[in-house]
């Protein structure tokens, strides 16, 4: 009797189970209006009615206030300011740039949230207050994803001043 | 004892399929409801509780954008039960009762039309002996409806008669989802979906969220005219194998009913939150229900049943009949797990 023959008419010791579910996500009607600007390389926020604060992405409510934002959008700049960096050195996925790479936290021009993103620069160059602008895919292949934009790169501006961006660091 | 009386309710309308919102766009209106409704802003509240789950919306940590629709700065005291906001309405009335707070928000959602519910829900069985045969939860509702007729406990049109009495109260109800006038001949001609079960056996698959705010003593008198005040609640949990329950009855509602004190005094209006008709026959007879109590004046569950909301919903259904005067005393229930595994009693009382 082979050795596989002896396990199959031995007792069971695993049964393996697979699980999966599917499921019909919707975006809901706030990042919907988000995902579909972002297509057309507009990027969308929301100003809170209480204290005018601008999220980005734009969402349903502001979880500061609780209140509901409805349907009036802000339309932001792909510039914006470094306000915190990470060197990274360990691997990642969905990540356009090669290790070394650099994470920023970017405050976009108009915004009151920062977006997590990678930054293409030297990493002795990255510093707070850097600005930088959003480099997009080729339009053609632009979609309902923020992968529209690749990454970010410094542009020529003098830095921001650290109180335009320290409540955000 | 504090005496902690339910003093706001609101909900959203059940639907099949909210086609654009998401869990949190269909939560945000109810709580900004409830805050119109009691004059209470999110800093009034000294805790907040939710109900809902992760594998309804198929992503982990989902609860946590709930709090957008409540506004958590300042940081707020919150939690979050991975159940029916029944049971964030328990854990609410405990911390009431600890004296750690006065006033609480609590709430629940859910959007089962995401995913395949029958499946999602066999996530809940033991996940060695059960869950692996992935049996869908109509089929074992089915089952022990199966086992409720061969033992003689109840007839195809006791069970046809609970769906045409919900459904004919649910025509008052604009929240309600399965609505109308039916007969029992009517419901016994459909075809099996799931022998024994028919279709109109099965509460439907529904999308949606309901809130509610407690109060203690005289905060709740100035809230509201007059509370529903919460005279006794408790939860009993069978356990998970279902070879060692006795299906036929409903063991844990009994005892949470008991405890709960239901039968102590007449009991005017009931609402039970059984998501199978037999469900609901067997929830009813282990609240020793009479027939001078009114079962169901909303619909209950079989008319409309947003997952994670539906038991809240039943406390809150009964409280708006207390405070208009329409009941001194209620009922309400909420389930959860699967064959009425886990119950929850809730009397209301408007004195």
């Amino acid at each position: 009797m082979s050795a596989k023959e002896e396990q199959a008419s031995g007792p069971v010791m695993v049964l393996s189970c697979p699980i999966s579910l599917d499921y019909a996500y919707s975006a809901g009607q706030s990042a919907s209006r988000f995902l579909r600007a972002i297509a057309e390389g507009k990027l969308l926020g929301q100003r809170c009615p209480v204290d005018g604060r601008v999220y980005f992405p734009s969402r349903g409510s502001c979880p500061m206030h609780g209140v509901t934002f409805g349907d009036d959008a802000v339309e932001l700049s792909d510039k914006g300011t470094i306000v915190t960096f990470s060197i990274v050195r360990v691997p990642s996925q969905n990540i356009a740039l090669p290790l070394p790479y650099i994470t920023v936290n970017v405050l976009l021009d108009g915004a009151d949230t920062i977006l997590i993103h990678v930054l293409d620069a030297k990493l002795e160059d990255v510093h707070m207050g850097m600005r930088v602008q959003a480099v997009w895919k080729p339009r053609e292949e632009w979609t309902t994803s923020t992968a529209n934009i690749l990454y970010f790169r410094p542009i020529d501006e003098p830095d921001a001043k650290y109180e335009t961006y320290k409540e955000h660091i | 004892m504090r005496e902690v009386a339910v003093v706001g309710f609101t909900q959203s309308p059940s639907l099949r399929r909210e086609p654009d919102r998401n869990e949190i766009e269909i939560l945000i209106p109810v709580i900004e409801a409830l805050r119109k409704q009691t004059g209470l802003s999110s800093k009034d509240f000294d805790f907040v509780c939710s109900g809902s789950s992760d594998y309804l919306a198929g992503q982990s940590f989902a609860f946590v954008s709930g709090l957008d629709a409540v506004g958590a700065w300042p940081p707020v005291c919150e939690s979050h039960v991975e159940m029916d906001g029944a049971w964030a309405l328990y854990e609410a009335w405990v911390k009431i009762q600890m004296g750690y707070a006065d006033t609480a928000l609590v709430y629940g959602f859910g959007k089962p039309s995401m995913g395949d519910l029958p499946l999602t829900m066999a996530l809940q069985l033991d996940p060695y002996v059960m869950m692996p045969l992935w049996p869908d939860a109509i089929s074992i509702a089915g089952l022990q409806a199966r086992h409720c007729l061969d033992a003689g406990l109840m007839k195809p049109e006791d069970m046809a008669a609970a769906a045409v009495r919900d459904r004919g109260h649910a025509k008052s109800n604009p929240y309600a989802q399965v609505k109308g006038d039916y007969t029992v001949a009517q419901i016994l001609a459909e075809p099996f979906l799931v022998n024994p079960l028919r279709r109109s056996d099965c509460a439907p698959i529904s999308d949606g969220a309901s809130a509610i705010v407690l109060a203690a003593g005289d905060r709740a008198r100035k809230l509201c005219d007059r509370p529903a005040w919460i005279r006794g609640i408790d939860h009993i949990c069978e356990p998970m194998d279902f070879g060692v329950r006795d299906l036929g009855r409903s063991r844990s509602t009994e005892i949470a009913a008991e405890k709960a004190g239901a039968g102590r005094d007449k009991i005017d209006v009931a609402e039970l939150s059984a998501p199978f008709t037999h469900q609901e026959i067997l929830v009813e007879r282990a609240l020793g229900l009479s027939a001078k109590t009114k079962v169901n004046p909303s619909g209950g569950a079989l008319a409309g049943n947003p997952l994670m909301a539906v038991g809240l919903s039943r406390i809150g259904e009964c409280a708006t009949r207390i405070w208009s005067g329409e009941a001194d005393r209620a009922v309400a229930h909420a389930t959860s797990g699967p064959c009425l595994q886990q119950n929850l009693v809730c009397v209301l009382e408007g004195n």
